[in-house]
């Protein structure tokens, strides 16, 4: 049995950047940003020109989704975590605009544990293909900027015990290395 | 044989039903994948992991929801007899409007661009990806599936040596599965093309995203590579969504073709284990 999952609100405390270890299972409760492709790439242009945002990223935990259309009378269609390596080109620049949390599935690369360490940022694996699931953890989800980009558009999302895994901590420890070492067989 | 006319209405109608049914209700192919593969897990996150994907199908299929949010590009084998005649409107055509209406009523994603740089969303998710062969007969079989992003990217192609042989195909396919890890949703299918030419691997490695999980190759020693495979990489240690444990994938799909005396081409299209497929004859 793996232990029960630790209740952690979001945005995160400080406390809690530190606290959280890679392989820790988490449920979340409070608020998300989200954001993938097309809105990291836009983000990145306005800040590289010396533009505001149009959301501040300060202290907040962001989730890479694209969900599917809600159904009527529904807050949101199914929306699981999409691949997070995609986002790596942008993710340095974020996290040293203030973000605290990333929640996606998959590698990350050296530039962005790096500057996970160096501003304290912790980035949080939900199951991919588990979408109907995940669903069920979002209470309330709203278009935050660019309604253009549809599915990629960043929203505000209420969730309450969303279901999600610790893969590499604020010390750059790596639930990916760890658990794959320690399941390896060699012939 | 006498020519026997198929209306494109009933084609579209057809596919408008699989797209929505293969995207919200997984197979018993995989449920039944899941259930073996927790026999043989160690890792109790990864048996926690199974267990939450296996409630995210049952959730899916209860509510008509999507199994995952990435409904896929869709994807079709279609064997078109060559008796059959098609009235009304174009097959192509006919397969799209089944997709463009599956996908709305069914509250599926659009994720389709209308071209690689410009990368406008097409709303509809169509075009599909359509693959025709011509066969005996006056029937139409549809095959579909709806193939996420995610696992796509992670494929590889690799044209080795002759002198690279079998062992050479298995290091590779293996390092393939390896690569993709956690990006591509473990537990995989790992649908392999061996032979043909360059185009024709990669398509024999797709065929594998329509074969039931598991189901062996027919030829005796193509099942047995599969099983090999299977195990090789299991023993990676990747796990269910990377997290370590047992399970790296379900099953391994291959499929051969003759090729050039130069040649040796061995193509790893990867499956996540959202392998939504669905068949019909019309």
């Amino acid at each position: 049995m793996t232990a029960p999952p630790l209740k952690i609100r979001v945005p995160l405390s400080r406390e809690d950047v530190e606290r959280l270890k890679a392989g820790d299972v988490v449920h979340l409760t409070g608020t998300l940003i989200t954001g993938r492709d097309a809105a990291h790439k836009r983000m990145v242009e306005l800040l590289e020109r010396g533009e505001k945002l149009p959301v501040d990223l300060k202290g907040q935990v962001i989730y890479y989704v694209g969900p599917s259309p809600a159904k009527p009378g529904e807050v949101i269609g199914s929306a699981g975590p999409t691949t997070s390596s995609r986002m790596d080109k942008y993710s340095p620049r974020l996290i040293a605009e203030g973000l605290t949390g990333m929640i996606g599935k998959g590698y990350r690369s050296d530039a962005v544990v790096q500057a996970m360490k160096k501003h304290r940022c912790v980035y949080m694996g939900a199951v991919g293909g588990a979408a109907a699931l995940i669903a069920k953890s979002i209470k309330k989800s709203e278009v935050l900027a660019w309604e253009d980009l549809g599915t990629e558009a960043i929203r505000r999302m209420e969730v309450e015990d969303f279901p999600a895994i610790v893969i590499i901590d604020a010390d750059g420890n790596d639930l990916y290395k760890i658990g794959r070492e320690k399941y390896k067989r060699t012939a | 044989m006498a020519i026997r006319e198929i209306e494109a209405g009933k084609i579209t109608e057809a596919v408008r039903k699989m797209v929505i049914e293969a995207n919200t209700d997984i197979g018993e192919d995989i449920l039944g994948a899941f259930e073996k593969a927790k026999q043989t897990e160690e890792s109790p996150l990864a048996l926690s992991i199974i267990d939450q994907i296996e409630e995210n199908a049952g959730i899916a299929a209860r509510e008509k929801m999507p199994y995952c949010q990435d409904t896929g590009f869709a994807c079709f084998l279609v064997e078109v007899g060559q008796e059959a005649h098609i009235t009304g409107a174009g097959l192509e055509d006919a397969i799209n409007e089944g997709v463009r209406r599956g996908y709305k009523e069914g509250y599926l994603r659009a994720s389709i661009l209308n071209d690689p740089i410009e990368r406008k969303n097409t709303k509809d998710n169509t075009p599909a990806h359509i693959h025709m062969e011509m066969v005996p007969g006056d029937r139409i079989h549809i095959k579909f599936s709806a193939k996420g992003g995610g696992s796509e990217n992670m494929s590889q192609l690799k044209m080795l040596k002759p002198s690279d042989g079998l062992e050479g195909v298995k290091e590779f396919v293996v390092k393939v599965a390896s690569e993709a890890g956690p990006n591509a949703c473990p537990p995989l299918i790992v649908c392999v093309g061996i032979g043909g030419t360059f185009d024709r691997s990669a398509f024999l490695a797709k065929k594998g995203i329509f074969r039931e999980a598991g189901k062996p190759n027919p030829n005796p020693f193509y099942a047995d590579l599969e099983q090999e495979l299977l195990r090789k990489i299991n023993d990676l240690g990747i796990g269910p969504q990377g997290l370590g444990g047992r399970t790296t994938a379900l099953a391994v799909h291959v499929e051969v073709f003759p090729c050039h005396i130069a040649s040796l081409p061995v193509a790893v299209n990867i499956q996540c284990h959202a392998h939504r497929h669905r068949e019909v004859t019309l």
